[in-house]
């Protein structure tokens, strides 16, 4: 880390305190998913929130939850996984490709381009999902694993990201160089632009991945059928069971099915540190 | 700049999905708003702008409306001065163990929104959640956040804890982008830790908070999963038309009306639309 200022200040006591309490704040319900997923149902009701249980149920809450109706558990998580693959690897490649385009060629209709795309990004999305709905609904694409992954191949923000990333990171003379050597320009795409672009496509993805794995909205609507669900609206599904009328004693499935959630995306993020800070820094610069 | 319509062949297929993704939806919202339902014959009838003139009149949407926006006008300048703070704090090199602070409180943006909720309202609830554990530990029985009075904060606090770490972030990349060469100049000139936040820190990030506070706007406009989820929860509390968001989706999946269910969602897309757009022009003039 370089230091902000020469004067090199001293470190505040007082400062990190301040900020050690809003960590706790960060982290409590965090510590308090982890230790309530070690706890058998009963164990739920009776022990303190912050401690644990009488029992170590971890494992046991594992399997129930992994087993639990067949295994949906594990459906939805694959159905998850390929709706992040496609939907996210999609969504990165088209906005890698656009950012590159808008950034390294002037061509008729990019100013329209940029207005539309603007405009568009203004009007709330979720106020575009009756619609959608509707619309794919008439074209028989609802409860239909295109209903979720078509949506999400569209990423404004990585857009975004990219067009200020290719600006900077792709040198004109390199480009031209290479038109030089007789290569075409997709060729140039992807052995010249790519690696280039690396980080701010490990940052565009990344953040792809997010936004795909924690969608809602749109899947709530688009599909009825629960062996189509992503492990969010499954995990609803589940809670919804656990409240309801005639309600099912699963409490600990919902706790211990959202820490399985939370743990691939958290791990991504901690490995992935050094690539999304700094795609992220250069995306700052405008 | 390569003059050339090759350009064309790569942002070709993200306009081709934007257009089927956004433009047709938005398309279709309006065409479907301009229709309604007739009631003995079946069929649709072209009713011009009645469904508006509806929307406009509707008691539920207002009081909707009303709710979102006493929402955005707390829980946003409050999200946003908290990921300030611990910007400029995790900045300043007066922190320990800075690195650690940036990565653990951005954490919570990697949790998805859906199991963020699920949590709090756990958390939230009396049967096994630490508000009833505090409740025991005082002896009382009046902490009772999924309750009427403090549903709207409490699902504020579930936003901002959401949130707070990925507006940090932002502002903090912003601040990464100050040269080193400013602070010199202002050390040189004598000014200390307030003055340098103000006179350096602050200006650089003018740009990151335009955006985040658009973001946020937008956001709060669109609110649904928390109060949606939290229903189950509260089934008395939140009504069918506690956000704009949930109006529109419960006219479309529980009412079949699906026409006025589009009226609202474009006047709550054109509504957002004006506010950001105003927030964004008044960020850049005072910019000047």
């Amino acid at each position: 880390m370089s230091t902000t200022s020469p004067l090199r200040p001293k470190r505040s006591p007082l400062l990190t305190g301040l900020m050690l309490l809003y960590l706790v704040y960060t982290l409590v319900p965090l510590v308090w998913l982890l230790l309530s997923a070690t706890k058998t149902q009963s164990d739920l009701v009776s022990s303190p929130g912050l401690w644990f249980g009488d029992k170590f149920a971890l494992f046991a809450n594992i399997r129930d939850t992994l087993t639990y109706d067949n295994g949906i558990f594990l459906r939805w998580l694959g159905n998850t996984v390929l709706y992040v693959v496609v939907g996210a690897g999609g969504a990165t490649l088209l906005a890698t490709a656009a950012g590159y385009g808008l950034a390294k060629y002037k061509f008729a209709g990019r100013r329209a381009v940029f207005a539309v795309l603007l405009g568009a990004v203004a009007i709330p999305g979720t106020a575009l999902a009756v619609p959608t709905f509707l619309m794919f609904s008439n074209l028989g694409l609802t409860n239909t694993i295109w209903a979720i992954i078509i949506p999400s191949l569209i990423s404004p923000f990585g857009l975004y990201l990219m067009w200020v990333y290719a600006t900077d990171a792709v040198p004109y003379d390199l480009l031209e160089a290479a038109r030089i050597d007789g290569a075409g320009e997709v060729r140039i795409f992807f052995t010249v632009a790519l690696r280039l672009l690396a980080p701010g496509i490990v940052t565009t993805l990344l953040f792809a991945v997010v936004s795909t794995w924690n969608n809602y909205f749109l899947p709530l609507i688009m599909l009825s059928k629960p062996n189509l669900y992503p492990l969010t609206v499954g995990l609803t599904q589940w809670s919804n069971q656990a409240t309801g009328v005639g309600a099912r004693p699963i409490y600990n499935l919902v706790i211990t099915g959202s820490l399985l959630t939370i743990v691939p995306l958290v791990v991504a993020f901690l490995l992935l540190q050094r690539f999304w800070q700094s795609g992220l820094t250069a995306g700052g610069v405008k | 700049m390569h003059r050339d319509t090759k350009g064309w062949l790569f942002v070709g297929p993200f306009l081709a999905v934007f257009a089927l993704t956004f433009l047709a939806p938005i398309g279709y919202a309006i065409y479907l708003s301009l229709f309604r339902d007739q009631a003995f014959f079946g069929g649709t009838v072209f009713v011009g702008l009645d469904n508006y003139v509806d929307v406009i009149r509707d008691p539920k949407f207002w009081e909707s409306f009303g709710r979102v926006l006493a929402f955005l006008v707390v829980q946003v300048p409050v999200m946003l001065i908290l990921a300030l703070l611990a910007a400029l704090a995790i900045d300043s090199a007066r922190l320990h163990a800075a690195s650690f602070f940036r990565i653990v409180i951005f954490l919570p943006y990697a949790v998805p929104g859906v199991v963020a909720v699920l949590m709090w309202g756990f958390i939230y609830g009396n049967n096994f959640g630490l508000a009833a554990d505090l409740n025991d530990l005082f002896n009382t029985t009046s902490i009772q956040p999924l309750s009427g009075r403090w549903m709207l904060p409490s699902i504020a606090n579930i936003v901002t804890w959401e949130f707070v770490g990925y507006n940090m972030l932002i502002f903090y990349s912003a601040l990464r982008t100050v040269p080193e060469e400013l602070y010199e100049a202002a050390a040189i000139d004598g000014a200390g830790t307030v003055r340098t936040i103000r006179a350096v820190k602050l200006p650089a990030l003018r740009g990151a908070i335009v955006i985040a506070t658009i973001f946020s706007i937008i956001g709060s406009f669109q609110l649904f999963n928390e109060p949606n989820i939290l229903r189950t929860l509260a089934p008395n509390v939140i009504t069918t038309y506690f956000t704009p968001n949930m109006y529109a989706y419960n006219l479309s999946f529980a009412g079949q009306q699906f026409n006025y269910s589009a009226t609202v969602a474009i006047v709550m897309g054109v509504i957002t639309a004006i506010i950001a757009y105003v927030v964004q022009l008044r960020g850049s003039r005072e910019a000047l």
